[in-house]
């Protein structure tokens, strides 16, 4: 569903590598009269089909299904599947239906984790990577140890942290308590603690995998510009706002959107965490909508509230993209 | 691509998780499985007489279960028995945790590649019948000479869906009182609590002696469970039996909720019990009093703590705990086939009689005549098996169980936080279920 946006600056980074295999191959003779005579139509759809065979089955097919599930009451293990019509949408806009409610506290939950977890995981790891950018002894160790916890899988963080952050049994409360500080905070149970915790394990989770695509483009600028900015008498800052932030745009716009859908997915960490406390207040979209598909069945209701949800982040898209655009100075 | 990038893996890992539920759902969907379900299920014909042994040709049977924690090596053990004896059926085990368990099993079932035989929860046998994942057993009951007084009246009646039975009870498993043997001599309490004022007397010495916070109220599993032992106890009842509305907010659920919002207030649980962590905080001892289910005890064995089991004492009116019961079912996949479907059945009969021996994991069996037996006396919850007549469970109507999930367990949950009181959290939690009970049952079309 989110496809559209991610890869177009993934695939400046590969345009030039293709460019040079094709003027390598070029150069061989029958290479060039097999390009010549399909060149025409065909060759370069024949050049997308494995790709597109993938996209259009796992992605363009699913949702074309999806959006023909949405206009159902459908329950795959009951008979009858009623066409509703625009019902299922209906119900998430009238006020007196029971996924009202439900639904949108949970858009809530996921905007408010994205508003506070996308600006920290995009600032946090540009600092990372800065750091690790610079040369001192020990930089390997210090880059493996920030990207540690990545390879992690959700459940084995969530789980490690809901006991470490437990209220009353938790080993960070107890900290807390033996440096003076409060020791009764409800990390797991109450807002706005919960939100901290679950925006903090989130950042400290996935801040090596930004830092390293940022430290890719920190390496990608030339150094001859550093140099150059150098003899026009810039000092550290002005040559970080005039050529390190100008040379990471493309990688910026990329870590940007990728970072707004990784946490407008978020799932795993309120559901082995918080399991949605207090009441439904931290339970997000993407938890809602697979209880609602995937436990209650409904996966009319279920697919619809994607779609809405699709909508709004394909807005969010377009909004980044815009704000990332090129500007003809 | 950016999704596979971006969740940093928990979005593949949640589709091995737990995805694959919702995976092999759509994938079933797309299939149309839909249509068969009425054909299996009307597909449910009584064949030869039924004489407890299978003569037939070598058979295969799934058999799925979710026995995953203390009780897993007891069901393993079971199997292999009835392999022994039975060399024509080869039972092939699959064990998936309860709760995924009840989202693979209509998928797979759907797909013609579930179980044919499996056990289940009886509060989950309603919502599978309707979902027609599973065939009526009537006949099997018959066969095997089972009646109500076999086993109770409540969890008899409670495998009954529209006028046909959907299981054969293996066991009942309530909730317990546990505590800590050396907190409560410390305590001087020679005796466990049985009513409202010994028990509070008993947390009030507890918490002197101990110097702790004696009973750790849960906002999650398992409070509602405590919750509905509680609304019983003032003689209130969760649900309308048909299924027609929620009328747990009745004053018996308020003081039920009361009573449990009051155990924090007065200082005998502190504030934000997250989950889990009381039942952790008992194993360290941290705590001298809690009531879980009685299927934990080989947990607790294991862990070394001297413990005792106890009924849940009496707080409110009248005695009453929540109770459940795994029960055997036969799905619509196993009724193609005569020789499955006589297999199926064999196995079943085999386990009911054998389940004295399941009562090592921790369950009180459902059958009268094993219950009474020595073996079943000997174990640690010999004083929950008395207590049989007391066990309540929910009424037999399809999808209740998440209607509860939404519903009442939030309410519980927000009285306890102290986010909401109980009257008012109740009240919001049952008009709305009672609305989602109104939507099943135009669904299921009770």
């Amino acid at each position: 569903m989110t496809t559209s946006a991610a890869p177009l600056p993934a695939a400046r980074g590969t345009d030039q590598r293709d460019d040079e295999q094709l003027s390598s191959t070029g150069s061989d003779p029958t290479a060039s009269r097999r390009s010549a005579t399909l060149s025409g139509g065909a060759a370069p759809w024949l050049f997308l089909t494995p790709y597109l065979v993938l996209f259009l089955a796992f992605v363009v097919g699913p949702a074309i299904y999806g959006f023909w599930i949405s206009l159902h009451d459908y329950d795959y293990t009951l008979p009858g599947k009623p066409f509703v019509g625009l019902d299922n949408y209906q119900k998430l806009f009238s006020s007196d239906s029971v996924t009202f409610e439900p639904f949108w506290m949970s858009m809530k939950a996921t905007g408010i984790f994205m508003l506070f977890s996308v600006p920290l995981l995009l600032v946090i790891p540009l600092l990372v990577a800065l750091v690790m950018n610079s040369r001192f002894r020990g930089r390997n160790l210090f880059r493996a140890i920030y990207f540690a916890p990545y390879v992690l899988g959700v459940a084995v963080v969530a789980v490690l942290w809901r006991f470490l952050l437990d209220a009353n049994i938790g080993l960070v409360n107890q900290l807390l308590g033996g440096l003076g500080l409060p020791d009764d905070t409800a990390w797991l149970t109450a807002t706005p603690a919960a939100w901290v915790a679950l925006v903090g394990v989130t950042v400290w989770w996935t801040l090596g995998f930004n830092a390293v695509i940022y430290l890719a483009g920190l390496q990608d600028i030339p150094a001859e510009l550093y140099e150059a900015a150098r003899v026009d008498g810039a000092n550290r800052s002005q040559s970080f706002r005039h050529v390190t932030l100008p040379g990471l745009r493309p990688v910026l716009a990329f870590v940007t959107m990728v970072t707004i859908i990784a946490s407008a997915n978020m799932f795993g960490q309120s559901y082995l965490m918080t399991r949605g406390a207090p009441g439904i207040e931290t339970k997000t979209a993407i938890y809602y909508i697979a209880d609602t598909g995937l436990k209650s069945f409904q996966m009319g209701d279920a697919a619809a509230m994607s779609y809405l949800l699709t909508v709004v982040l394909m807005l969010l898209s377009v909004a980044v993209f815009w704000l990332f655009r090129e500007r003809k100075a | 691509m950016s999704e596979h990038m971006a969740t940093n893996g928990f979005s593949r890992r949640r589709f091995i998780e737990l995805g694959f539920g919702g995976a092999a759902a759509t994938a079933l969907a797309a299939c149309g499985g839909g249509k068969s379900a009425q054909d299996a299920a009307t597909g449910n014909k009584s064949t030869a007489a039924f004489n407890g042994k299978y003569d037939g040709p070598a058979v295969t049977l799934s058999y799925w279960n979710g026995f995953t924690g203390g009780d897993g090596p007891f069901m393993k053990q079971l199997v292999n028995e009835f392999q022994q004896e039975n060399p024509k059926i080869t039972v092939k085990s699959n064990t998936v945790e309860w709760a995924q368990y009840y989202q693979r099993v209509p998928a797979a079932v759907t797909a013609g590649k579930g179980p044919d035989v499996g056990a289940m929860h009886l509060d989950q046998l309603a919502t599978n019948a309707a979902r027609k994942v599973i065939v009526p057993v009537d006949d099997v009951a018959k066969s095997l000479g089972l009646s109500e007084s076999d086993f109770t009246p409540e969890v008899w009646q409670a495998g009954i869906y529209k006028g046909a039975r959907y299981g054969i009870p293996l066991d009942v498993h309530s909730l317990g009182m546990y505590y800590n043997k050396d907190q409560f001599q410390k305590a001087g309490i020679t005796e466990a609590p049985k009513d409202a004022a010994s028990y509070e007397d008993a947390l009030g010495k507890l918490k002197s002696a101990n110097n702790n916070e004696p009973f750790w109220m849960p906002s999650k599993w398992p409070a509602h469970l405590m919750f509905l032992s509680l609304l019983w106890q003032f003689e209130g009842a969760p649900y309308a039996e048909d299924g027609s509305k929620a009328t747990f907010d009745s004053d018996a659920g308020v003081q039920a909720l009361t009573w449990m919002a009051d155990v924090v207030k007065k200082g005998y649980s502190p504030k934000n019990v997250a989950q889990d962590s009381q039942y952790v905080a008992f194993k360290n001892s941290k705590l001298s009093v809690t009531w879980d289910g009685i299927w934990q005890i080989n947990d607790l064995k294991a862990s070394k703590l001297p413990f005792a089991l106890a009924p849940v004492p009496v707080i409110g009116t009248t005695n009453a705990v929540w109770a459940n019961s795994h029960n055997f079912y036969i799905t619509k996949q196993a009724t193609g086939d005569d020789n499955k479907l006589q297999a199926s059945k064999v196995f079943i009969d085999w386990m009911s009689k054998k389940s004295a021996e399941w009562a090592g994991a921790g369950m009180v069996p459902a059958r009268k005549s094993v219950r009474e037996s020595a073996q079943v006396q000997e174990t640690t919850q010999a004083p929950i098996a008395a207590e049989i007549a007391q066990m309540k469970f929910l009424p037999p109507v399809p999808g209740l169980g998440d209607v509860q999930a939404q519903t009442l367990e939030i309410a519980v949950a927000d009285a306890i936080l102290g986010k909401q009181a109980p009257a008012a959290a109740l009240s919001s939690a049952a008009s709305k279920a009672t609305k989602l009970m109104e939507a099943n049952q135009k669904k299921f079309g009770a």
